[in-house]
């Protein structure tokens, strides 16, 4: 074997090598962290760890369901706004416009997934949690005293608040996975609906959305996963106080992931609160890994369907 | 006018009023920072470092978090470069077309993407504890080139797909190995989408503080070790939002506006970049 051949070989296997790394490295994750929770899943149930809403690291009550809640709670709120604003403007950019405004606009929704997640938290903090305390929670919760708007949290930081904010930081997810598939249903399917008489909106709704449905299932699934774990914007901006589960919008979210960042300094020096903790990070990575494997496994089906 | 065209109407105008909010809060956002950022900022800054209680509004600058991660972003790109390139070349080149095995990293890199960087957090204070390592700019970087990973390897990976098979052909039917082909020709060409890739990366890995939180630590000293804290520009901002005084989250508005402003240059840059550099490509 001559020198450039073994080089090639040589390479090739070391490439190998690098996939396995990067095929091994979410399992390398899970046992990680699952090997850190170990201490406390040895003496308490999952169940107790998963369901009981009482968190007290000082006596020893590791219960993390109300921040668990806190994210389901957030993230819906962000999902109510973002899927049919970011639908509806996908639809719109490769539906309706003419290719030009579509090339100037796509940059600009780039540009939004780009900026960092610590500016969406200041940016709410400047502009959303004004809002929310000058204007809408005074308002709904005079006109509408009840589930889910009555509250008595006037601070501005509420769990609407950081709905908010995710939901422009889901914004280009959504958007660039939906407008992908919306543009690869295939040109015939609109010709056919259009020569039968359709309106260009009944086109859009009765033959291409519906063609599009599985791909913009998955886009809503990433998103929603992105929203799950998104950190430093909401705990900036959501309150992030604990009293048990939030019963309204207005209320503060205590979502898991804010928890995680918040307990950098003081993990240490509790006994087991290091362990929970890092269960908290385990049970973010399996939640959002399932997510993405059904949301990239939706597209990668859709995919192969067309070709 | 019939009820068709009416409701075509109320959706038109429901996508465009979508499409304006859409377009509407990234305009926001920059015109919020820029705003309450600009005024806030001076030259003080980006010169100087915090002195003693600047968290309490006393003087100093932040220039340890802006050069801090500048270091950290550049050691994280460099990082995830070296591994995401061979992975790239080797499903592009090694592997055949339809290969199932290429099919599972890529799926594989897009679920990775998926996981939310306060995990990647937690996973690398775990390596940097089993290393012996303490909060630590290595610590920092090596956290973040995993978080970046997945997304540089994807866009790379796309530019990869674009070159002609032609091209390929062309080096191997001269004899070359796919080792020489990868090297000479393929990187070559897709020289313009790998420096883009890499800009999106680093912009990606400069601006995200969960990862760092636990890894990276804080100091108010200048980045001068590896294996010393170092402090990034946004747990600065998360920092001096968090004290109660006035004027330092000033100073916090004041050092979003520095860490959107490098985000901005980089993401023009990137687009310049591809443009200057795709007129020497063979099309």
């Amino acid at each position: 074997m001559n020198k450039r051949r073994f080089k090639d070989v040589f390479a090739s296997k070391l490439m190998f090598l690098l996939c396995v790394f990067v095929l091994s490295l979410a399992f390398l994750m899970a046992f990680g962290l699952y090997q850190r929770s170990k201490p406390i899943l040895a003496i308490k149930s999952v169940k107790e760890l998963l369901f009981s809403s009482k968190w007290h690291p000082t006596q020893g009550q590791f219960g993390l369901s109300s921040f668990i809640a806190g994210t389901f709670w957030v993230t819906a709120i962000a999902m109510l706004i973002a899927v049919p604003l970011s639908i509806l403007t996908a639809v719109f950019l490769s539906e309706y416009v003419p290719k030009k405004v579509r090339e100037w606009i796509k940059p600009v929704i780039d540009l939004l997934a780009g900026i960092s997640p610590v500016v969406y938290g200041v940016w709410g903090i400047i502009a959303i949690v004004p809002l929310v305390r000058d204007y809408l929670m005074p308002f709904f919760s005079e006109k509408l005293p009840f589930f889910p708007f009555a509250s008595d949290n006037y601070t501005g930081f509420t769990a609407l608040t950081g709905g908010i904010v995710l939901a422009v930081m889901v914004f280009p997810i959504i958007i660039s996975i939906v407008e992908e598939v919306v543009r690869s249903v295939p040109f015939e399917i609109r010709e056919a609906s259009l020569a039968l008489g359709a309106t260009k909106w009944q086109t859009v709704k009765y033959a291409v959305l519906r063609k599009a449905r599985p791909g913009i299932m998955a886009a809503i699934i990433l998103g929603l996963s992105r929203a799950f774990g998104e950190t430093m914007a909401v705990l900036m901006v959501a309150g992030c106080s604990l009293h048990g589960f939030p019963k309204s919008i207005f209320d503060t979210a205590y979502p898991l992931p804010a928890l995680i960042a918040n307990t950098y300094g003081e993990m240490m020096s509790i006994p087991l609160y290091d362990s929970a903790v890092l269960l908290a990070a385990l049970f973010l990575l399996v939640v959002t890994v399932l997510f993405n494997m059904l949301g990239w496994g939706l597209l990668l089906y859709v995919e192969r369907r067309e070709s | 006018m019939d009820k068709r065209k009416i409701e075509e109407n109320i959706f038109k105008i429901l996508m465009i009023f979508s499409t304006s909010i859409v377009v509407g809060s990234l305009i926001l956002i920059l015109v919020t920072i820029f705003l309450k950022g600009f005024p806030a900022l001076n030259l003080d800054m980006l010169i100087k470092t915090p002195k003693g209680g600047y968290y309490l509004g006393k003087e100093g600058g932040i220039l340890n978090a802006i050069l801090g991660s500048i270091v950290l972003g550049i050691g994280a790109t460099f990082l995830a470069l070296l591994i995401s390139l061979p992975l790239v070349f080797y499903l592009n080149l090694y592997l055949k077309k339809n290969s199932r095995f290429a099919l599972l990293v890529r799926f594989l890199l897009d679920v990775l993407w998926g996981i939310p960087s306060i995990v990647y957090g937690a996973f690398g204070f775990i390596v940097m504890i089993f290393l012996g390592l303490q909060a630590s700019l290595l610590a920092g970087i090596i956290t973040v080139a995993l978080l970046i990973l997945p997304i540089m390897s994807r866009s790379i990976d796309e530019v990869l797909k674009m070159i002609p098979f032609e091209l390929k052909e062309a080096s191997y039917a001269l004899g070359a190995t796919k080792l020489e082909t990868a090297l000479k020709v393929v990187f070559r060409q897709a020289l313009p989408g790998i420096l883009t890739s890499i800009l999106i990366a680093f912009g990606r890995g400069i601006g995200d503080a969960a990862s760092v939180l636990f890894t990276a630590g804080f100091t108010d000293s200048l980045p001068h070790s590896l294996f010393r804290p170092v402090a990034t520009l946004p747990l600065a901002i998360f920092f001096q939002l968090g004290t109660p005084f006035p004027e330092v989250q000033e100073r916090g508005y004041a050092s979003a506006f520095i860490l959107t402003i490098i985000i901005l240059i980089i993401s023009i840059a990137s687009r310049i970049l591809t443009r200057r550099f795709t007129r020497n490509i063979v099309k």
